[in-house]
């Protein structure tokens, strides 16, 4: 194992990146940064929509929320795989075609928990900022989005991780990420595939799981912080979603 | 139409391929869930620690990983004769139904113990007291009420069993995934292929929240 590690360190860490492309961890990251990172706007408009009292604007939301949230991952990567070329009339590379599926599926997970957000806060204080003469975009950007957002924060921390898990999937269209690299690797070495794997799940494994801890330090101090002001907040990035609670 | 007639079949055996690799992983995952939370209930530090351990890794690693890890890794190691036996019965199916399962069980477990962690302790206390032994009250008096809180966080887990069962594919399972990325690249016409294959998953997950809520609502306890 120790062997492997010293000799394709290099490979899981960034590809074949100077004779090649990006790959490897760095290019997980880099995936999962681009992938968080745009969907987040997106994401908080689609909240909005889907709380809008329009229906002009609810419905379409409301809409895109079933129909993405019940496909796989992987459908929606080849699907893009094969039609943004036809679309755009040139070939596009599998980063791309990756990021931007990445984009589109996590701003509709994300936008659950952006939605949540804003539902747990008191109606009171949408209504204070209206009567204070506050008009839906100023009370939407000063009053509501910063108190849901802190509040959310863990749970985004959360989605990180997930939309580390789902890098992983880029695979399948030959993006250089590290599954990828992990499978070069299996392929020079031949006869060691479990080890291979094994070295590419720790790997995982150790950045999935110093998230994952970060996170709830994360919630241990913003809980202890709420539990000492008036409003009292609790979010539960796992369950939120689908099926509401009512227990 | 021809072209309905002509594959709607390959993908509709996919759709029941998907259906039969999900039906088996969450056969697993409920047993693995179960198993983890009850283990995890016995208070034996060694015991507590390495389920905390294997939730956190199953939980920390793409489930493709695990697929791969099962089906290239665990499989070579395995002693020869099981190799062969294995491979005699599909084992890329075998494996992604470990696999996942695994994954999920992890997942699972966690929803479940969230719904046992919602029993007051004088539930247990008073199931005791009356002269029930510590699982005769386990199963008679708290599993019953947890699993039933349990219900819409294994729901939601449940559709992503089914959406994650794609996976399988890259090993060759012929799944509905596999069947539509097929179809689309001998027949060419793409946009219909995946329309089609994106409407049987949206009617898979519409029918579980449809029968997870059904089932919500007929177990409830009258009066809660």
């Amino acid at each position: 194992m120790l062997d492997i590690i010293h000799q394709y360190w290099l490979l899981f860490l960034i590809g074949s990146y100077p004779n090649g492309p990006l790959g490897g961890i760095a290019a997980t990251v880099l995936l999962s940064v681009i992938g968080i990172g745009l969907a987040f706007p997106l994401s908080v408009l689609l909240a909005l929509a889907q709380l809008s009292p329009y229906k002009a604007l609810r419905y379409p939301a409301t809409a895109i929320r079933y129909l993405l949230r019940s496909i796989p991952l992987v459908m929606l990567i080849f699907g893009a795989y094969f039609i943004v070329p036809i679309i755009l009339g040139r070939p596009v590379a599998g980063f791309t075609t990756m990021a931007v599926t990445l984009v589109i599926f996590q701003s509709v997970y994300l936008a659950e928990i952006v939605r949540a957000g804003i539902e747990s806060l008191p109606k009171g204080q949408a209504e204070a900022a209206a009567a204070l003469g506050m008009g839906y975009w100023t009370r939407t950007r000063k009053i509501i989005l910063p108190q849901a957002l802190t509040n959310m924060l863990p749970s985004m921390v959360g989605q990180f991780v997930t939309t580390i898990k789902d890098t992983s999937l880029g695979y399948v269209i030959g993006v250089n990420e590290l599954t990828y690299a992990a499978n070069q690797v299996n392929s020079a070495v031949i006869t060691q595939p479990f080890t291979v794997f094994l070295v590419l799940s720790l790997a995982y494994f150790v950045i999935c799981f110093a998230l994952t801890q970060a996170a709830r330090l994360l919630e241990a101090h913003l809980e202890r912080r709420n539990s000492r002001t008036v409003t009292h907040v609790t979010l539960n990035a796992q369950n939120a979603p689908a099926a509401g609670h009512s227990s | 139409m021809s072209f309905l007639t002509e594959y709607g079949i390959v993908l509709l055996q996919g759709l029941a391929i998907t259906l039969a690799l999900s039906m088996s992983s969450w056969l697993l995952s409920f047993a693995v869930g179960l198993f983890l939370t009850l283990v995890r209930m016995t208070k034996i530090r060694a015991i507590e620690w390495a389920v905390l351990a294997f939730v956190e890794y199953q939980r920390n690693v793409p489930p493709l990983v695990h697929i791969f890890l099962w089906y290239f890794g665990v499989s070579s190691i395995l002693p020869e004769n099981l190799q062969e036996l294995v491979n005699e019965y599909h084992g890329e199916f075998i494996f992604a139904v470990i696999a996942i399962g695994l994954y999920y069980g992890a997942y699972f477990a966690e929803d479940i113990r969230s719904g046992l962690r919602s029993i007051p302790k004088g539930q247990q206390e008073a199931a005791r007291a009356i002269g029930l032994s510590y699982a005769g009250a386990m199963r008679r008096v708290i599993l019953p009420q947890a699993l039933r809180v349990s219900i819409p966080p294994l729901l939601s887990n449940t559709v992503m069993l089914v959406k994650t069962t794609s996976l399988a594919m890259v090993i060759g399972v012929m799944e509905l995934t596999y069947a539509t990325k097929d179809v689309a690249s001998s027949t060419f016409r793409i946009f219909e292929t995946y329309a089609i294959s994106t409407a049987l998953y949206v009617v898979v997950a519409l029918t579980l929240l449809f029968i997870g809520g059904w089932l919500g609502q007929r177990v409830r306890i009258k009066g809660r």
